[in-house]
């Protein structure tokens, strides 16, 4: 009766998408309650008591929030080819609409607008405004869209819309659908989801063998609804023993994600490394090599973080690009500001190093005040590019996100890189002769000075690199620098200053031990915990983990 | 012996400032508004506004021909985010400028830190911010939120609209999120909520790395039960909590945040694309509708000169405030702090979205409560409003110590803390 | 003998000590018994500024003797100073008794939000005077104690010992505004009723807390005197100056640094209780590292090294602070960092210095 919609084992793509359609056309919720929607929907008949869709469409701006929900599901069930753009637009709020009767339905990508009905381009965007979704309606719609993802290109909306259908409850006809796409689907994740779904849908049978099946087939999945509904099982079956056996299967399921939730924890304890590293890794270079302890060291990290903002004001267009054009723009910045301090300030005070720290206390306020002066004391957004956001879903419990995964891998890159240079380059062999020896470097015809001014520029450009990374993690603002210079300090001094691998090292373990106490202490204690065997660590070996050897070692 | 007098001339210049303060203060016959709000240190993101505030609203009213022919004259200090100097600053605003009001503070510990100087040379302050109740002062008028305006409609909001069954109260460990959640925790219990449905999570101020709570409160919320997490976090820690919500996939519909401390001038300094449809309560949002809103937003943005800036909350509450204020003294036809003190109670002046706001004689002021979700440029949605205005109340209903307790500026009780079992007025009370 | 030891070889020492005591007397005066109106007036804003100068001073005091005289720098000292504060504050807190917001015999306000039951043990006994002046010294020196006898035992010095002296107080001040901790979190200790049956909002008492600060302040500088001019005052300056060669003659360098820390430390302690009742409040903020490298720099301006220069810097920094977050908040932190600068660029010497070089030019004209 229904060609379209029925299930043949046999079938081809085109069936599937028109199924889809059917099925996207239900009611989100309702598909369970209302027998009579989907008969509705099948026939793809408007009762002629039905506004069209161009006038549902124009009902749209107008109303509650509440008028808007009915709206859509009133335009769900019409079929019409402009409804997922229209749906998507206005998920992401880039559906606009004008005060006129009836008003102009506009949906805009980039610059550019389009008119939702008529698809012709609109060059007036005067009297254009946004049309407000609240979390009611974007659940809604994105359910609606979820479900015409079942055939995307893209393994991760598969995957979600997947996990949707599991989410709303799986029945009868999701299941067969879902069967039937089985076949189709490459990817292992989405397989595995489906699997989870299709049990999760057997777990519902009256016959006990085929629960007892599905038990033992999701005692594998990871899936938070498998172990949910074997949570239901193990706590309200009927059979005893099918109880036993869920909560059996939960057991095995919390084991593994015991071993998952160790490697998460690992993943964040580099993460937060990472980030120590970034922060400390430039003051490795002028407080562990110069000996300068350089307080305006997070002030450093602040202008490079506010470059990144700078590059996004400037080139608005070029947001996705923004990050790598900032990094070698905040570096010259920060290696310009830097040279500048060392040849105004620092130079007249080698060797004295606790007057450097108060003088360049004195120059990270004046750098303060003169960010807040300039920029105001307001933060500053910095949008993520698309490509840094994100997460990489290894399995259902475990996924790394893009922006950790990329300042990790940074931070690493960043300190090879700089590595390479101490130990490879013209300039990092007269570094370590002036560190080392300043007089006999002089005496071999090393431009002492010259070296000092580059070596500060460089400590500094990797600051500014930091501020980059962090940009993309906390807030950009006159206080960015105050948060981590306490923290950069006590990373050198517990690698052991003058040694870069140590910087490593110390930055890695503090950012684990804290990750793997907080869940223990809280963030609060387990900080202070951190300091204390900080403390005491120091104490048992004052030149921290890796000491430097031999002559310069001595002052 | 020349050095004996350099020091000297240096000492004495000491005293000598000091007296040319006194004297600066005695001058001219203008009504003194003292401004008190931190300019630098860490809390100057949040107050230079509420100085500006301050500033358009007595050029307002001084456009408008001043109070009771007078002109009024702003006074503004800097306590510089330093608890002692905000007690310091009062002093010096009270004693040396002589000023009528004083409209300040931002933060709990700098309202306690003002409190017994303004309460020694009886003085009034407008408090402009959301707190966590438990306190009233004769001297002081609380004009922002006291926790059943903010926290418990949006408790109501999420309990009974989105059908949450799950909490997680996540706060910066201080008195107001630590205040809120025992409220929220014992509001939560009374209706019925598991003790294993609840979940409460402190952090330092600042707190940059939340890899550990996200994933926390992702398997909190695992468990098929609808979850929300109501954040006080404050400040500087929000933007990487927000950004880690993002990055690590949770999205508003599988565990929206419902905040009582972002607002628009926070959320201009955050990247809003992974915050939309999060929420947060307020009694004002800039997105609200009305006239007087409009033409709110019109002379901030004349003042200020740039378009671009948005209005918030706490500068509603300044502006009902100081409108409650002229209001007193044209009826008192005085400034006199007893008599301005006596006539503020019952003054009523329309807020900006669209109700009329009174106050009380707990020193509190009704307000209605809204939630918002927030959109992509910055705004919020506004998706419940309370129908009437909410009274502020001074003391909690839902905690043990303070149940009984009630306050009444207003004869005959005439007390902060009163103690309605046994009729008597706790603490030391000003004679 | 002493006398002459003490002052009569320190001229600048007196001038500054005769301009306290002068102040000493005189502010009292003008403040109780001149009516207000008179020009001559010193308001009670000018007592609790100038009250709050003292204690400051006598904290640069404590990290002038050990940094100016032993080298020793410490980024910490604000949190011995802060101990001290909170040591007062917990006398205070106990002699509000029932007059608490929730009229509890016993407990703190902040205690009954966090629905506590009983006082926690280490409150028990600073309801009595004699006691919390016991505490206020004996912990912090106590802490001075351990930190320094494991930092100097292995030979933590210079640059490390002022960075986990950082940690220290860094640490301190994390701990502190953990409500858990039973010290008020953030909100710390306020609201104070009265000191040994006196109310701290009568302007009596606030004379009386400045008197003893000016007295505490000439005490504790009569006292770090004693021992820099003493042998031991010596040793102590040629550690500083060679601590190898100073090991190697025999002496026992980490006992002498030990005992200067303990001392010094107390000494902030004593700056700290005073500071407390004058202000009114104090919150874990005070142990902030900022604080402590401020405290470096009052000395670094006033000019180390010489005992009446801690003073001198600690007046005049924080009388400019006043002056420019009054008249010209913006500026002030400009100020301040080109300050810092400044001293550390041209006047290693600091004020006194420059006073002293001024001086010398002058008598050779």
């Amino acid at each position: 009766m229904n060609p379209p919609c029925r299930f043949t084992p046999r079938h081809t793509l085109h069936a599937v998408l028109l199924w889809l359609m059917c099925f996207s056309a239900l009611p989100l919720h309702a598909s369970a309650q209302s027998p009579a929607a989907p008969a509705e929907a099948r026939t793809g008949a408007v009762p002629a008591a039905q506004p069209s869709f161009e006038q549902l469409v124009q009902q749209l701006p107008g109303g509650s929030l509440r008028d808007r929900t009915a709206t859509i599901n009133q335009l769900s069930n019409q079929r019409d080819e402009r409804l997922a753009d229209i749906f998507n637009a206005l998920l992401a709020g880039e559906l606009l609409a004008d005060k006129d009767t009836p008003p102009t339905i506009a949906i805009r990508s980039g610059e550019q607008l389009t008119d939702a009905l008529t698809g012709t381009a609109l060059s007036d965007s005067t009297g254009l405004r946004r049309i407000p979704v609240n979390n009611n309606l974007r659940t809604q719609l994105r359910g609606q869209v979820a479900q015409l993802h079942l055939n995307h290109s893209d393994t991760d909306k598969r995957y979600a819309a997947v996990q949707r259908f599991i989410r709303d409850g799986v029945n009868a006809d999701t299941a067969a659908l879902l069967h039937a796409h089985q076949e189709l689907e490459e990817s292992d994740r989405v397989q595995g989801a489906i699997t989870t779904a299709l049990a999760v849908y057997r777990l519902q049978s009256a016959d006990s063998g085929i629960r007892q099946a599905a038990i033992n087939e999701l005692s594998g999945s990871l899936e938070q609804e498998a172990r949910n509904a074997l949570r239901g099982i193990a706590a309200n079956d009927a059979d005893p023993e099918l109880r036993a056996a869920a909560a059996e299967a939960i057991e095995s399921i919390q084991g593994r994600i015991g071993f998952y939730r160790f490697v998460e924890n690992l993943f964040f304890g580099l993460s937060l490394g990472s980030v120590l590293l970034l922060a400390a890794i430039g003051l490795a270079i002028t407080f562990g090599v110069m000996g300068v302890i350089n307080m305006a060291h997070g002030e450093l990290i602040m202008i490079g973080a506010y470059t990144t903002w700078g590059v996004q004001v400037l080139f608005p267009n070029l947001i996705e690009w923004s990050l790598l054009i900032a990094i070698p723009a905040a570096f010259l910045i920060t290696a310009l500001v830097g040279i500048a301090i060392e040849r105004g300030v620092i130079r007249f005070l080698y060797g004295r190093p606790l007057e450097t720290l108060l003088a360049t206390f004195g120059l990270s306020l004046v750098l303060q005040q003169a960010v807040r002066s300039l920029f105001s004391p307001l933060n500053r957004s910095v949008s993520s590019p698309e490509w840094i956001s994100g997460t990489l879903t290894i399995n259902p419990v475990l996924s790394i996100t893009y922006t950790r995964l990329y300042i990790l891998i940074f931070g690493l890159l960043v300190f090879f890189a700089l590595m390479l240079v101490m130990k490879r380059t013209a300039l990092g062999l007269k570094v370590r002769a002036v560190s080392q020896n300043r007089a006999m470097a002089r005496a071999v015809g090393v431009r002492s000075s010259w070296v000092d001014a580059l070596t500060f520029g460089l400590g500094s450009g990797i600051a500014g690199v930091a501020g980059v990374a962090l940009s993309q993690l906390t807030n950009v603002g006159p206080n960015l620098g105050q948060a981590y210079i306490i923290d950069s300090f006590m990373v050198v001094v517990f690698g052991g200053v003058g040694n870069l691998w140590g910087t490593l090292v110390s930055a890695m373990s503090l950012g684990l031990i804290n990750n793997f106490l907080e869940p223990y202490a809280g963030a609060m204690l387990a900080k202070v915990l951190v300091l204390i065997m900080l403390i005491l660590f120091i104490q048992k070996k004052p030149k921290g983990l890796f000491p430097q050897k031999g002559r310069a070692a001595a002052d | 012996m020349k050095l004996k007098k350099m020091v000297k001339q240096a000492g004495a210049l000491g005293v000598a400032c000091s007296m040319a303060l006194t004297a600066l203060a005695a001058q001219a016959d203008t009504i003194k508004v003292g401004v008190l709000h931190s300019l630098s240190g860490t809390m100057a993101i949040s107050e230079t506004t509420l100085k500006d505030t301050m500033l358009m609203l007595i050029e307002e009213q001084n456009k408008k021909g001043g109070l009771l022919g007078k002109k009024l004259e702003p006074v503004v200090v800097d306590p510089a985010s330093n608890w002692p100097l905000f007690a310091e600053r009062t002093r010096d605003l009270l004693e040396q400028h002589q000023v009528d009001a004083i409209f300040g503070c931002w933060t709990s510990v700098s309202r306690k830190a003002v409190l017994p100087v303004i309460e020694e040379l009886n003085g009034i302050l407008f408090y402009p911010v959301q707190y966590e109740g438990e306190e009233s002062s004769r001297n002081v008028f609380y004009t922002g939120a006291a926790p059943n305006q903010q926290a418990i409609p949006a408790v109501d909001y999420l309990k009974d609209e989105l059908e949450i069954e799950r909490w997680v109260l996540a706060g910066t460990d201080y008195v107001y999120p630590r205040t809120t959640n025992r409220i929220l925790e014992a509001y939560l219990k009374a209706n019925g909520v598991a003790d294993e449905d609840i979940l409460i999570n402190y952090t330092p101020f600042g707190h940059a790395d939340w890899q550990n709570i996200v994933a926390e409160i992702k398997r909190f919320g695992s468990t098929g039960k609808k979850t929300a997490v109501v954040s006080t976090i404050n400040g500087d820690a929000n933007v990487p909590f927000y950004r880690e919500l993002g990055n690590q996939g949770v999205s508003a519909e599988d565990i929206p945040v419902i905040a009582f401390s972002v607002g628009e001038e926070e959320l201009s300094g955050i990247d809003t694309a992974p915050l939309v449809g999060h929420m947060a309560a307020w009694n004002y949002f800039m997105s609200e509708e009305t006239p007087e809103n409009a033409a709110f937003i019109k002379t901030w943005h004349d003042f200020i000169g740039d378009t671009e800036r948005v209005t918030n909350d706490p500068m509603e509450a300044h502006y009902i405030g100081f409108n409650m204020w002229v209001k007193a003294v044209e009826a008192a036809g005085t400034t006199d702090s007893d008599k301005v003190i006596d006539a503020l109670v019952g003054v009523e002046v329309p807020n900006l979205t669209g109700g009329v706001s009174k106050m009380l004689p707990n020193h509190h002021i009704t307000k209605p409560v809204l939630i918002g979700e927030i959109q992509n440029d910055g705004q919020f949605l506004t998706v419940s409003s309370t129908d009437e205005l909410v009274p502020g109340d001074a003391w909690s209903d839902y905690l043990e110590g303070s149940k009984n307790l009630e306050a009444d500026w207003t004869a005959p009780i005439n007390c902060g803390n009163y103690n309605t079992a046994s009729k008597t007025c706790l603490g030391a009370q000003p004679e | 003998m002493l006398t002459q030891r003490l002052l009569l070889s320190d001229r600048g020492g007196m001038v500054v000590l005769g301009l306290v005591v002068l102040t000493a007397i005189l502010v009292p005066i003008l403040n109780l018994v001149v009516p207000t109106s008179s020009p001559f007036y010193v308001s009670n804003f000018t007592v609790a500024l100038l009250g709050k100068f003292l204690c400051f001073a006598l904290l640069a005091l404590s990290v002038d003797l050990i940094w100016g005289y032993c080298g020793i720098l410490s980024l910490g000292h604000g949190a011995f100073f802060s101990l001290g504060g909170y040591g007062m504050g917990m006398y205070l807190m106990r002699q509000i008794g029932d007059r608490g917001v929730y009229g509890h015999p016993e407990l703190m306000d902040f205690m009954v939000v966090l629905n506590w039951e009983s006082l926690p043990w280490y409150w028990q006994g600073f309801d009595m005077f004699w006691f919390s002046l016991l505490m206020i010294l004996l912990v912090p020196g106590l802490l001075a104690l351990v930190f320094g006898w494991l930092a100097f035992r292995s030979r933590v010095t210079g640059v490390y010992f002022a960075i986990i002296t950082q940690a220290l107080t860094y640490a301190l001040m994390l701990a502190f505004f953990r409500n858990e901790m039973g010290f008020g979190g953030n909100n710390g200790l306020n609201d104070f009723k009265e000191i040994l049956g006196f109310d701290l909002a009568a302007k009596t008492t606030r004379v009386g807390l400045f008197v003893a600060s000016a007295i505490a302040l000439v005490l504790g500088y009569l006292a770090c005197r004693y021992i820099v001019t003493s042998r031991m005052g010596r040793v102590i300056v040629s550690i500083r100056d060679a601590e190898s060669r100073t090991r190697f003659c025999g002496y026992q360098v980490e006992s002498y640094k030990l005992w200067l820390f303990v001392f010094s430390s107390m000494l902030a302690a004593i700056a700290g209780a005073l500071y407390v009742p004058q202000v009114g409040i104090i919150n874990p903020g005070e142990f902030s590292p900022l604080n402590s490298i401020e405290m470096v720099v009052w000395v670094a301006t006033g000019g180390r090294g010489t005992l009446f220069g801690a003073i001198v810097g600690a007046f005049s920094v924080n009388y400019a602070k006043t002056f420019f977050t009054t008249f010209s908040p913006e500026t002030w932190l400009f100020i301040l960092g080109a300050l810092f600068v400044l001293v550390t660029l041209v006047l290693p010497k600091g004020i006194v210095g420059l006073l002293g070089h001024v001086r010398r030019k002058g008598d050779k004209s």
